[in-house]
């Protein structure tokens, strides 16, 4: 048992690390809701975040691309390392951070006032980045093609985003993230609100999504973290219980709270 | 049956019965509230469409025990006044709210927004003696621009509250999806959050005009009233409003045909604004009162 | 084409990121330039609040120099010998508005319990548009109506039968004009029903369901179960809608001083005319010849803005609290 758990934290060494936590800590005002997290999101690799509600899971997600800041009263503290530079450093732009960390959010939420093509562009529109006609054109079609989006929209960009299903919306929320050419995408139960079939594809498009861009994968469902994450961790009431390889944290966990949640004792 | 179970099946018919006189009542007093709504469009266009000709609204006042005339300066004038205090009142208005909605939580906000709480419970009389106090005083006389002031100062609680709800109605989520793209703050307010609410906001800023369209008391001693064009934004202002006040309550009968007339336009003015901005806006959620 | 895609990630990854976190600078200019203008706006909006309440203290004070609290209670309004006092008026917008209220509140109570209780949303929706119209007509239009058809009504229809029949009473004695305080009382009611209804609705309305079900399933008829649940849950908001009611009814201007007759003096008859704190600096203040005149309008106004102000926070506050309780569910 020794050995395997050796043999996964070489594996993990190995992996070139694009984002790491280090001493993370996040508060709500005076309420502390994670406490000293540290871990290392390894690039090209699907990392699950499990844990029962209310854990923590959103909110360390939330202070990776420093969105957690955005609630009134909310403040991080610690370090969290993009390619080894502090985001929270001082005088860094928090807008800067998050074109190059995305995120996609548990509910749907394309812009109701812009079609499906505006709304892939948005990222780009919004910041004043003047593209001509072609290149827009061409950036959409890439985006969408990477959300697998494309052949079901490609007659009908200039209609509404809400026009789409729920799950067409939630890929289409996809497209946007990847269309200001993140490096991190960070998935916040991404599936949640979507049905077992619009579920499935999403989670065909992480694995497809994984060789180009670093991600972490924020769920409830265990089987889901089973089926797409390379690496699981996995939170309670704020702490980081255990991290490592997903086969290892669902087969042969090491800590006891770990198999609880896992075989469904609570949570 | 029992004595008892009658006696209930007694009580209860009573109940019911009372229960269908109260519902009754309630209906009895929806009615007497409507009724002058159609009592008072009906003599409108009663007494007043028959007043409405060209000459209606081309020609000046004529003089005073004279026959004729028209209200040509005061519908101009009350167009110039609500005009001018929409470009004062609504950009205030509209930047209030907009500070509001994102400053949702500080303690400076809810004082602010409690100051147009307040001010919305200021008589209109009273807005009228402040415009005097600053604007008719220390220019030496009665002038366009007080009235507009004056108006402006009714508009920008109205304006402010409506479009803080409206931005405020927009979900959260649609905010941090655009500030998670990387969009800076104040963008993301206007394009993505003000840009959603749009509709409302413009609803809101309607309703105000249509409200100050209709306001006399505070214009009695800004704009004042005058029985020409208003030369400049210095000189005194007929409005559709005070004419139709004063020729109201003067002893001239032909005074007081021209006073349905104008009522009749005011009114039509008034109603057309606020139908149409309800009809555009069918099936969004309610504007605030 | 898998060149061209390259060239364009380029340009765009050029324009969207810098090379290295390290690059990052603060820019928050445009953040700060937006809330720099719009607190600006705001504070345009604050300091009018507080420069009208100012401006008014300011231009009373020749008033309240020369006559102190006596002001209040004087019962004389005489600009030939410089001496006033604001009783009258007291008197005439404290009566007018109970009249009004006493008219106004079982009206408004009907039309929002036939609102909320009764009509399908459907007509319900259509029939609370039509009381919002009410309350958009311009008051000098209700004015001219009153002028020419309410008052004499009253004084023809109604006023003979209250004469007749109540005339032992002091309220109902007297000639009988079309300009009265009665007059101004009814038409200050019909005002002022669409605003109490509107905001008594909305209260009924944020009544639990559950509320109302339990009652119902004791076996209250409809008219118990408002009496057991809706009322009492919302009382407040009910005080509430009155007070913001009352708020308006002292407010109103225009429509008071074209049908209450502008008569300074204090009378126990409603037929008799009169004048509100309103309705007299309406009439007066562009005629004020002297300056401690003009003050005393001003301070007239002072008084009503104080009343105002209070009643309307009061309100509100009432009102809030009655349409917010409806998140705490059916306990």
């Amino acid at each position: 048992m020794d050995d395997a758990r050796e043999r996964a934290s070489r594996t993990l060494d190995a992996m070139a690390e694009k984002l790491v936590a280090r001493h993370l800590s996040a508060y709500f005002g005076q309420t502390r809701a994670i406490h000293d997290i540290n871990l290392a999101f390894p690039a090209n690799v699907v990392t699950a975040i499990i844990g029962p509600s209310g854990c923590g899971k959103s909110t360390l997600v939330r202070c990776l691309n420093r969105m957690h800041e955005v609630v009134h009263g909310a403040r991080a503290e610690g370090e969290v390392l993009l390619d080894g530079d502090d985001i929270y450093a001082p005088g860094v732009d928090a807008v800067q951070v998050r074109r190059r960390i995305g995120m996609v959010f548990q509910k749907p939420t394309p812009f109701p006032t812009m079609s499906i093509e505006d709304n892939v562009a948005a990222g780009l529109k919004l910041n004043g980045i003047a593209l001509k006609r072609p290149e827009r054109d061409r950036i959409v079609e890439r985006s969408l093609r990477q959300a697998a989006l494309w052949d079901e929209v490609k007659e009908r960009l200039r209609r509404p985003g809400a026009s789409l299903s729920g799950g067409q919306q939630q890929r289409l929320c996809v497209a946007r993230a990847l269309a200001v050419e993140p490096e991190v995408l960070l998935m916040d139960e991404p599936c949640s609100a979507l049905d077992p079939i619009s579920t499935a594809r999403i989670e065909e498009l992480l694995l497809e999504l994984k060789a180009s861009y670093t991600i972490v994968l924020v769920t409830h469902n265990m089987q889901q973290a089973a089926r797409t994450a390379d690496l699981t961790a996995f939170l309670y009431t704020g702490d980081l219980i255990e991290f490592g390889e997903t086969r290892q944290i669902f087969t042969n966990p090491a800590r006891r709270e770990t198999e609880d949640y896992i075989t469904g004792r609570f949570g | 049956m029992t004595a008892k179970s009658t006696a209930h099946s007694r009580r209860t018919t009573w109940r019911k019965a009372k229960s269908d006189v109260m519902m009754g009542v309630a209906v009895l007093a929806t009615v007497i509230t409507l009724l002058p709504l159609f009592i008072i469009l009906t003599y409108l266009v009663l007494k007043g469409a028959s007043s409405l000709n060209l000459a209606f609204f081309t020609h000046m006042p004529a003089p005073v025990g004279e026959k004729g005339g028209g209200m040509a300066n005061a519908i101009v004038g009350t167009l110039e006044l609500i005009g001018l205090a929409s470009l004062m009142g609504v950009p205030v208005g509209i930047g209030s709210g907009l500070y509001l909605a994102a400053h949702h939580g500080s303690r400076f906000a809810s004082a602010a927004r409690f100051g147009a709480d307040v001010m919305m419970g200021v008589p209109s009389i009273v807005v009228g003696i402040f415009a005097y106090a600053v604007v008719v005083r220390p220019m030496g006389g009665f002038s366009t621009l007080a009235g507009a002031v004056a108006l402006a100062v009714i508009m920008i609680p109205l304006v402010t509250r409506t479009t803080e709800e409206m931005l405020l109605l927009v979900p959260h989520e649609l905010r941090e999806a655009a500030l998670a793209l990387g969009v800076p703050g104040w963008r993301t307010t206007l394009w993505v959050v003000a840009r959603t609410a749009a509709s409302g906001i413009a609803t809101g800023a309607i309703l105000a005009i249509a409200r100050i369209a209709g306001e006399t008391a505070p214009l009695l001693f800004t704009a004042f009233g005058n029985r020409f064009w208003a030369t400049s934004l210095t000189s005194p202002i007929a409005s559709l409003t005070v004419q139709v006040y004063t020729y109201a309550i003067s002893p001239f009968p032909d005074w007081q045909r021209q006073a349905w007339a104008g009522a009749l336009v005011l009114t039509t003015i008034v109603l057309a604004l606020e139908l149409g901005v309800r009809w555009m806006t069918r099936g969004s959620a309610r504007v605030a009162r | 084409m898998a060149e061209l895609l390259e060239a364009t990630h380029d340009n765009v990854a050029a324009a969207v990121r810098p090379a290295r976190l390290g690059a990052f600078h603060v820019r928050l200019l445009g953040d700060r330039i937006f809330n720099l203008t719009t607190l600006l706006l705001t504070l345009v909006g604050l300091s009018i609040l507080v420069g009208l309440a100012i401006a008014l203290v300011i231009d009373s004070t020749p008033s309240l120099k020369a006559f102190g609290w006596g002001f209040v209670v004087g019962t004389d309004w005489d600009p030939v010998n410089e001496r006033f006092g604001a009783l009258p008026f007291i008197y005439g917008t404290l009566v007018s508005s109970t009249l009004a209220l006493t008219i106004a509140v079982p009206l408004s109570l009907g039309v929002a319990l036939c609102l909320s209780e009764m009509a399908p949303a459907w007509l319900s929706r259509r029939l609370g548009f039509m009381v919002e119209l009410l309350a958009a007509i311009p008051s000098v239009v209700y004015g001219l109506w009153a002028i020419f058809v309410l008052g004499p009504w009253l004084r023809d229809h109604v006023e003979p039968g209250l004469g007749a029949t109540l005339g032992f009473l002091p309220l109902f004695k007297g000639p009988r004009v079309s300009v009265s305080i009665l007059c101004a009382g009814v038409l200050l009611a019909i005002m002022v029903v669409p605003y109490i209804a509107a905001v008594c609705t909305d209260v009924f309305r944020a009544v639990p369901q559950t509320q109302r079900e339990a009652a119902l399933a004791l076996g209250a008829t409809r008219w118990e179960m408002v009496r057991m649940a809706v009322l009492p849950y919302g009382l407040s908001g009910v005080i509430g809608a009155i007070m913001l009611g009352l708020g308006r009814a002292l407010g109103e201007t225009i429509a008071v001083a074209m049908v209450i007759g502008n008569s300074p003096q204090i009378s126990a008859s409603l037929f008799a005319p009169s004048a509100t704190l309103a309705s007299v600096i309406a009439n007066e203040f562009a005629e004020a010849t002297s300056s401690l005149y003009l003050s005393s309008l001003v301070e007239l106004g002072l008084v009503l803005l104080a009343v105002g102000l209070a009643l309307n926070i009061v309100a509100r506050a009432l009102v809030l609290g009655a349409t917010q309780r409806r998140f705490e569910g059916g306990r």
